[in-house]
């Protein structure tokens, strides 16, 4: 919400525009309301070299569609040509002219820069170009009779003032209008606040214009009231000053008094010619699916059951409630007589339409906040006053119509407020009779007695409805800054859980590796996880911002992948990565079958290299799985991947990515690769590590080579060499792996060393050879031979 | 005899000072001072001489000789043994700057870094860490925090919604969490109070990526339920948290804003010791609507909540000046941090 600061002082002495120290107090001021002021800018200030100048004649120009020639009279006795691209100029009108040498606030300096060869001198301005608010839709017109050549500030009667922008959340529907600002305002910084008091009567004989609301859940109230004697013109400069300010162009004296009462009393209302007005009255209904209406800003729009019409008494559209009027229903320039509508619309409704045809406008963003129901009578008359400045005929009839449905909102809502619950909740020491003070300035009325108290809640509250929000209310004027700061006392104390601690953990052994955190998109493009050879199903999101994110990923494999990729394609090879994050497998429970997940890639590197990364990992965990090469994970190396066997359940993979799964991501390096379900990992707690006692007697190694088939696992070796060792062998490693000459096709030599010692004596030959015997025997199950 | 002992000795000295290895020490010393060495025979004729005179004086001669030549043996096998211990430490010399090869430890992404120092922060001031699904029921992510459907608020998070169905469920219910704060309510729904705890996570919203929006990105979430909790408790825990994590010099305030499930709802600032402010993130009173959606009664818990984004403190501490960078996975920035 843009407010003018010399238009919020009409309702109470908040601070002179030309007074910095007081323009801060302002702006703190209405932060503390939750008003967050994102800038306060002067402006008014006026810009030297640009005059009053009159069109005497526009002439369009073949070569170029979008401007006009237009050529000034600027007192000088001298006429000017000047390119211009606004179409709200006429000959006659009185504009602003920037000549030569001006240097316009943004920066620019006007030369005399030309289009097609024909130079302009000069150039017409907007209020955004002048720096008198947001209005960049055409040229700011001066009042008719204006001197030629006087500057244009002193014509407009401008004066410094500063404009603020402030946020207004969902909880402040009334701080779409000054008047509601002001309240709030004045009551937090102690001054006088004064409401506009119309002084208009209704005099004029009584006409109806009748009003049916069909769909009464939509629209609770739609009030249509005649004003007569009206004569459509421009309106005085002071009003347009303020519209522009509000980003407002100023159109005529009817349209920008409409605008000024929504600004001021946040009452959006609208004003129909009541001679064009078919069957002189109004029907209020949702639309039938389909239904066509041209609005306000050119566009026709198919309309459905979900989006209410303001028809005429013939059932004819004649705009979109609380949206925007229809293109056929503004006033024109020979209007004498108005139905003004007044109404108010359900928030919910107007949602629903804003969200469905993207028609947005500054009267659904008040009905979609929620404007005040009863604010409806004193805004007729303000409208009426304000258009009686330029219209000293004007009459206000009685007997208007004001038709209301059940679902009206009543006027005198009420809560009962516990001071102690105040209390519990911000901390405060108030007692009952200290809400009054607080509440009563900003319309909740405090009455009765006791530590209970009933507020009657203000009509253009609708955000508040419980006691608590009242309780906020009184936390801001009373002042958060006032709330005072303590720290909870608790019984419980901080701590990572051993799920947390063990992730770390996997983090702490995969860097200390030299493996590096990646963390690419989750959302997938459709068809990567079959590129990665995986299984395609997956959920999709919906509402994708592209489609190439519009996947869930199942595994990290594909993310990984493209960052190699695209690594690579940097000559940036050989990275080693690892992600721990969320998979989303589909389900057919009530969310999908959602884990945490680790994957490493080793880029440049074989198998043997995830192997001894998932080794280094497990021992940490202290966890144990069976490598099983008997089967193959889906899209990895045929004959260089095992899955992690950990009891029954699979708990991942280890290997190498196949090779046509890398040519599929272009990745030209070998790519190694370790998955892991990392809920499996870091849910198993595994038991402290238990003291076995260190023998002091002599230790001997034993070194044994056997030659076994390829097909069996040197793992099932190892297994059957610790049990023909029986209980002498401590410790046993395979330090040599040998294919070639002397050992038979197919096969290899596995060389293990063995230590063997006894907990209470000296080894003795004897010994060694049982051992040796115990070995050889096992191993010959397998059909390995020991090598001599 | 006298004569041939000092004659014996005299030339046995002479061989020891020309030693000029260890090997030669160790030779000479079986040749003079061993068990079968001159000396020792020398000490065997003693017998044939013909006095005990003779045989006192030139056994004293013997014995002073051998006492000689051991300590002639130590000194010098101990100045040859330094000359070689000089001579191989020497002969090792390496040029460590030749060794400076690009280090190899692993770099953690900065959202993690960001993430275990908030943990450790939110650790030390009492708190657990506590998790939850990333996809998440609309009435998880939505209505239990006071936002019923067609609630227009609901509009303000830029939900993407996925194509699961639950079972018996309707389409479109289910999401992807636009913040953490559904985590909060299911420690609420599964955890007797009181409550401290903190919910770190992955958060979604259909966002296009900018300089300082990501569609994906993350967030830490504080929820605090116990007996007597106010306001004051809240700007007092923001406080501390303040001080802990950027430093002493750092101060926090709270200002009026709103969201849904808390009331009164806060923005929190943090001001830096030279005076200008951040905007950090928001915070309330747990909502009584939200407390009883959680089956917790408003009259006896009260609570406050807090969040605030994860990334932007990670983009902030190391200068980076653009998000999208920071989810790239380019080498070069993986290994500046």
């Amino acid at each position: 919400m843009k407010i003018l600061l010399s238009w919020l002082n009409e309702y109470g002495d908040f601070g002179d525009p030309t007074d910095a120290v007081a323009v801060q107090r302002v702006a703190d001021a209405l932060t503390s309301l939750g008003l967050e002021v994102e800038s306060a800018d002067v402006i008014g200030e006026t810009v030297d070299g640009v005059v009053a100048a009159r069109i005497n004649r526009l002439e369009g120009h073949p070569d170029a569609a979008k401007v006009q020639r237009v050529y000034v009279d600027a007192g000088d006795g001298q006429e000017r040509h000047v390119w211009c691209g606004a179409d709200n100029i006429s000959e006659g009108d009185i504009v602003p002219l920037a000549t030569l040498g001006t240097q316009m606030p943004n920066g620019m300096k006007i030369e005399r820069r030309g289009i097609l060869g024909i130079d302009s001198e000069g150039m017409l301005c907007s209020a955004q170009e002048l720096g008198l608010g947001d209005d960049h839709s055409g040229i700011r017109l001066l009042p008719a009779g204006t001197q030629l050549g006087q500057p244009y500030g002193e014509a407009l009667g401008l004066s410094l003032d500063v404009l603020i922008d402030a946020d207004v959340t969902r909880n402040l529907p009334h701080c779409f209008g000054y008047v509601g600002i002001a309240r709030d305002l004045a009551a937090k910084m102690g001054v006088d606040f004064r409401p506009p008091i119309p002084a208009t009567v209704i005099t004029g004989d009584a006409r109806t214009t009748p009003v049916e609301i069909v769909d009464g859940d939509r629209c609770s109230r739609f009030a249509s009231t005649v004003i007569s004697g009206v004569e459509v013109k421009p309106s005085p400069e002071w009003m347009a000053n303020r519209l522009a300010a509000a980003g407002m162009r100023s159109i005529s004296n009817v349209v920008d008094v409409s605008n000024y009462v929504m600004l001021e009393l946040n009452q959006p209302n609208h004003a129909y010619d009541l001679d064009t007005l078919g069957g002189g009255g109004f029907r209020v209904r949702v639309a039938s699916d389909g239904e066509h209406l041209t609005t306000l800003d050119g566009q026709e729009r198919a309309f459905s059951s979900a989006d209410l019409l303001i028809c005429d008494g013939n059932d004819t559209p004649i705009g979109v409630g609380g949206v925007m009027g229809g293109l056929d229903s503004e006033i024109s320039s020979g209007t004498t007589t108005v139905a003004l509508e007044m109404a108010w619309f359900s928030p919910i409704g107007i949602g629903q339409t804003v969200t469905r045809t993207n028609l947005r406008s500054e009267a659904s963003t008040r009905f979609e906040r929620g404007v005040d129901p009863h604010g409806m009578p004193l805004a007729v008359l303000r409208f009426a006053e304000l258009l009686s400045e330029t219209c000293p005929d004007l009459v206000v009839h009685a007997g208007g119509a004001d038709a209301q449905s059940s679902d009206l909102m009543p006027a005198d809502r009420t809560v009962s407020v516990r001071v102690d619950a105040v209390n519990r909740v911000l901390g405060t020491t108030l007692v009952a009779d200290d809400l009054p003070a607080l509440l009563d300035p900003i319309g909740y009325t405090v009455s009765g007695a006791g530590e209970t108290r009933t507020v009657v809640l203000p009509t253009w509250r609708l955000d508040s409805t419980a006691e608590i929000d009242v309780v906020e209310e009184i936390a801001k004027h009373y002042g958060y800054d006032r709330l005072g700061s303590s720290v909870p006392k608790s019984v419980l104390h901080g701590g990572l859980t051993e799920r947390q601690q063990r992730r770390r953990l996997v983090r702490e052994v995969l860097l200390g590796l030299g493996i590096s955190e990646a963390m690419p998109n989750p959302f997938l493009a459709p068809g990567a996880l079959a590129k990665a050879g995986l299984p395609a199903q997956a959920i999709s999101i919906t509402n994708p911002l592209v489609t190439e994110e519009s996947v869930l990923r199942t595994s990290l494999r594909p993310g990984l992948l493209e960052v190699i990729a695209y690594n690579e394609s940097h000559r940036q090879a050989g990275m080693s990565l690892f992600e721990i994050g969320h998979v989303y497998p589909p389900s057919e429970s009530e969310l999908p079958a959602e884990y945490e997940a680790l994957t490493v890639v080793l880029a440049g590197r074989e198998a043997p290299a995830a192997v001894a990364v998932w080794r280094e990992l497990a021992a940490n965990l202290g966890f144990g799985a069976r490598v099983d090469q008997s089967k193959v994970p889906a899209g990895l190396h045929a004959t260089r991947s095992a899955t992690l066997q950990a009891g029954k359940a699979p708990l991942g993979a280890v290997g190498e990515v196949a090779p046509e799964v890398l040519a599929a991501f272009e990745v030209t390096e070998r790519v190694a690769i370790l998955e892991v379900n990392l809920d499996e990992l870091l849910d198993r707690n595994a038991k402290p590590a238990q003291w076995k006692q260190t023998s002091r007697q002599p230790s001997s190694d034993l070194d044994l080579a056997f030659t076994l088939s390829n097909n069996v696992p040197a793992e099932k070796l190892e297994k059957a060499v610790r049990q023909g060792a029986g209980k002498l062998l401590v410790d046993v490693s395979l330090f040599d792996v040998y294919r070639g000459t002397g050992v038979a096709e197919g096969h290899r030599s596995l060389g293990y060393r063995l230590r063997l010692q006894a907990g209470d004596r000296t080894l003795t030959d004897a010994d060694i050879a049982s051992v040796r015997r115990g070995v050889e025997a096992a191993a010959a199950k397998l059909g390995a031979e020991l090598r001599s | 005899m006298i004569t041939d002992i000092t004659a014996a000795k005299d030339a046995a000295l002479a061989h020891i000072v020309a030693a000029t290895t260890v090997d030669e020490i160790v030779a000479l010393a079986t040749r003079y001072a061993g068990k079968k060495g001159e000396f020792a025979n020398l000490k065997k004729q003693l017998g044939g001489l013909d006095t005990i005179d003779e045989k006192k004086a030139a056994g004293a001669a013997v014995n002073d000789a051998m006492i000689a030549i051991d300590a002639a043996l130590d000194e010098r096998r101990s100045v040859l043994k330094s000359a070689a211990l000089v001579a191989q430490v020497e002969g090792e010399r390496l040029d460590l700057t030749e060794f400076f090869a690009a280090p190899t430890r692993g770099h953690a992404h900065l959202v993690t870094q960001a993430w275990e120092r908030l943990e450790d922060v939110f650790v030390g001031l009492g708190f657990t860490v506590a998790e939850g699904p990333e996809i998440e029921t609309d009435w998880h992510n939505f209505e239990a925090l006071n936002m019923p459907i067609g609630h227009p608020a609901r509009g303000e998070w830029d939900t993407l919604f996925v194509d699961h169905v639950p079972p018996d469920g309707q389409p479109g219910t289910t999401v992807l969490r636009t913040h953490t704060s559904p985590v909060q309510i299911r420690t609420m729904l599964a955890e007797e109070p009181p409550i401290y705890i903190v919910a770190p996570g992955r958060v979604f919203r259909r966002d296009t990526p900018d300089a300082t929006h990501m569609p994906v990105f993350h967030q830490i979430e504080g929820l605090v339920i116990d007996r007597n909790i106010t306001m004051a408790d809240l700007a007092g825990t923001i406080d501390a948290f303040t001080k802990a994590y950027f430093g002493p010099g750092f101060n926090s305030r709270l200002r009026p804003s709103y969201f849904p499930f808390t009331e009164p709802s806060a923005e929190f600032d943090i001001q830096r010791p030279d005076g200008s402010w951040i905007e950090l993130g928001g915070s309330g009173m747990v909502h009584p609507n939200v407390l009883l959606a959680c089956n917790l009664d408003p009259d006896e818990w009260s609570g406050f909540a807090f969040g605030f984004g994860i990334d932007r403190m990670a983009k902030e501490r190391h200068g980076v000046g653009d998000l999208r960078d920071m989810y790239a996975d380019d080498k070069r920035f993986v290994e500046q941090f």
